[in-house]
């Protein structure tokens, strides 16, 4: 205990105090998720994402004592009905340069324009839409959250390197499983697999819990599956989190499942643990009794961005941070074995996808021999010469 | 066959006065999910024993006069004394939790440790096996060096990217210089005039001025065939001389090795699968790297600039340490 005050006492001694303290406010955005999951496992906390973004403060905080920097997270939770423009301005109009956001494409696109006009800078770290990273992005928009087209082929490459080369796709009648759907079916064209069918499954609503028993989940799904031609692997597209996580062990034929059940494909699960991933999941776990979830994570993501690019730019300006971003030398560290880089052409965040079961992380795609001129990240999602994006 | 033999008659000449049943020095090498230490005989290259110790080695040095091995234990949240000559236990030393790397003062009182967890570097005396100092730095800290004087103290952030320096006399920290992301390792010449930091994830080597308290110089690699993702120094070490540099390039499966003055990398070891850690024998002969993919360890030649054997050792090395007496 003597020690440790010693300790803090010579802290306290200025260190390098040159200029004025600076301090950087971020503002979260985020809607309140569907507690209507499969597993209760995936229930989102109510501290969802922004648990993220308050870690990543801390460590930025950390560093920034030594740097006279201080960084500060306001949070709004934006319930179904709320309007996200008002609680955008209401953060712009107290000076919040940085927003970072966990919202579906459409209103993404208008705190984005809300937040140009106020020449603030918008962290899309929850929607997967390729759209906003192609013909609607926006000069002001970086995505730290993986699109679906870098999800699917991260893998796609997975399952070619496995040789398991034909898939039996089944996709929800939500738009946002026909969007994933499309991304499998473009993965597949690109990296030679098969899609011997493609079924849709109907949500016809009704909750996931229930006091019955399995039993006519155990009937369904074997039922649902018959009668697919020859298949390697079942690939379902199931955002809704309808269908995909009944799937394992209940197809028809005995195939390993993939996609929104089984092996998915992520930017972050709580089982990753390589790469000294262990010390964040231990951090985490400590500071919200809980572990990180992917939307965790690519709020942590963002908000270190934020605190590394402050730290070495030395200035909250939005327009150096962001130049600064955009430098091939700005490398984040995510835990993921190698930097993480941004794409300049649509400020997409290069990174390795994450296969997991959710006990371990099982692969880590790029796969060897998928080679790329510039970026083996680059063999993931929608590449420059193929891109639709016109930064202003 | 030639090296082997010239190896071989140097080993004979270099006559050692350490207890150990051989003339030669000892290699030790940590592996990390083999939970055990692989014991190398430096002369005949060959691995001699394998002990059982606590869970997930990584970081360990020797004592200033060989008789101790220290052992980070991470996930025993301690650092195992080994007895050198019985290689039995032959105590503990508080690290606090998941230590990962240490250094021993160079008088052989002090061990550093930084805690990732808890944001500290601890020293602790060797003797009495109790801490004796605590400072808080920035978040996960991994590396520590101290100068050849024993004056300054370096603990590297990884998340905070920084590279403490603390004034080890008035006990204060006098500088935190920014540095390239994830630093993992620092060392200082073995004049003392320069510390090398390198950044796994920048990929750069930082040579900062002790006493100016600067970066001076940035060190970067390029690899022929390579992507640059792949290239994450982490192992630094020097020559006595000071003449040259080693750096341990990880997934590159390559040593860089760099002129100490004009800092030009002159060549790149290919070595095995994702090198981690370096250690030279007291005469500068051989280097050894450890391998953390391939379980093995990597000899190189100094004077000749190559590989010379692959030596299998248990799963995941990690960490190396060599006998000096």
């Amino acid at each position: 205990m003597i020690l440790l005050a010693f300790a803090v006492m010579t802290l306290a001694l200025p260190l390098a105090a040159s200029a004025d303290p600076l301090e950087v406010k971020v503002g979260v955005l985020r809607i309140e998720h569907s507690r209507e999951t499969i597993s209760i496992v995936d229930i989102p906390p109510a501290d969802d994402f922004i648990a993220g973004a308050k870690m990543a403060m801390a460590d930025n905080n950390t560093t920034g004592k030594f740097l006279d920097q201080s960084f500060t997270v306001e949070d709004i939770k934006l319930a179904p009905d709320d309007d996200p423009i008002a609680a955008a301005r209401t953060l712009l109009d107290k000076g919040v340069r940085y927003l970072i956001a966990d919202l579906p494409a459409d209103a993404l696109l208008k705190v984005a324009d809300a937040a140009k006009d106020e020449g603030a800078l918008v962290f899309n770290a929850g929607a997967p839409d390729d759209s906003l990273r192609e013909q609607d992005c926006r000069a002001n928009v970086i995505h730290t959250a993986p699109s679906r087209s870098m999800l699917a082929d991260g893998l796609a490459q997975y399952l070619i390197w496995k040789q398991w080369k034909k898939w039996f796709l089944v996709v929800g009648s939500h738009p946002e499983d026909v969007a994933l759907g499309e991304a499998y079916e473009r993965s597949a064209k690109k990296f030679g697999a098969k899609i011997v069918e493609k079924r849709v499954f109907e949500d016809t609503g009704g909750g996931r819990r229930s006091d019955s028993g399995v039993v006519q989940t155990q009937r369904q799904m074997p039922v649902f599956t018959q009668n697919a031609p020859a298949y390697d692997v079942l690939v379902a597209a199931d955002e809704n989190e309808v269908f995909a996580g009944y799937l394992p062990y209940r197809t028809w034929d005995p195939r390993p499942v993939v996609g929104s059940g089984g092996l998915r494909p992520t930017s972050w699960d709580p089982s990753h643990e390589m790469w000294g991933a262990v010390q964040l999941q231990n951090r985490f776990q400590r500071m919200f009794h809980r572990s990180m979830n992917a939307r965790d994570n690519q709020a942590w993501v963002a908000m270190r961005m934020i605190g590394d690019a402050v730290n070495r730019a030395k200035t909250a300006d939005v327009k150096a941070v962001r130049a600064l971003m955009l430098s091939p030398d700005f490398q984040v560290a995510g835990f993921k074995g190698v930097a993480l880089t941004l794409r300049p052409w649509n400020l997409q965040l290069r990174q390795p996808i994450l296969l997991t079961d959710g006990r371990g992380t099982v692969s880590v795609s790029p796969q060897e021999g998928f080679l790329h001129q510039v970026s083996e990240l680059d063999t993931l999602g929608f590449d420059q010469p193929e891109t639709k994006c016109k930064l202003d | 066959m030639q090296a082997r033999l010239t190896l071989r008659a140097f080993a004979l000449a270099a006559v050692s006065l350490y207890a150990w049943p051989s003339l030669a020095n000892t290699a030790f090498v940590s592996n990390e999910k083999g939970n055990s230490i692989s014991v190398i005989d430096t002369a005949t290259l060959e691995v001699r024993k394998t002990v059982k110790v606590g869970q997930r080695p990584r970081g360990i040095a020797l004592s200033k006069d060989d008789s101790e091995l220290f052992v980070c234990l991470g996930d025993d949240d301690t650092i195992q004394i080994i007895d050198t000559k019985t290689m039995t236990v032959a105590g503990e030393l508080p690290s606090g939790p998941d230590p990962e790397q240490l250094r021993v003062s160079p008088d052989g009182t002090l061990v550093f440790i930084a805690n990732e967890n808890d944001a500290l570097l601890t020293a602790i005396d060797v003797k009495t096996r109790q801490v004796v100092t605590q400072f808080p730095v920035g978040v996960e800290p991994e590396g520590v060096a101290v100068s050849p004087d024993g004056a300054m103290v370096v603990a590297t952030s990884e998340t905070t990217s920084m590279a403490h320096l603390i004034d080890w006399g008035t006990k204060t920290i006098v500088a935190n210089i920014l540095v390239p992301p994830r630093p993992r390792f620092a060392e200082f010449t073995p004049d003392g005039s320069e510390l090398w930091v390198s950044s796994e994830v920048g990929g750069k080597i930082s040579v900062i001025d002790p006493v100016k308290k600067a970066i001076t110089r940035t060190i970067g690699f390029d690899v022929p065939g390579l992507r640059k993702e792949e290239i994450q120094p982490v192992g630094i070490r020097f020559t006595s001389d000071g003449k040259l540099g080693f750096v341990a390039l990880g997934p590159a499966n390559r040593v860089a090795v760099i002129d100490g003055k004009t800092k030009a990398v002159l060549k790149y070891l290919l070595v095995g699968q994702r090198v981690w850690h370096l250690a030279l024998t007291p005469d500068d002969k051989l280097l050894f790297a450890t391998n953390g993919v391939s379980n093995d360890v990597s000899v190189i030649d100094v004077a000749a600039l190559k590989v010379l054997k692959s030596i299998a050792v248990g799963s995941y090395p990690w960490g190396v340490a060599i006998t000096r007496q």
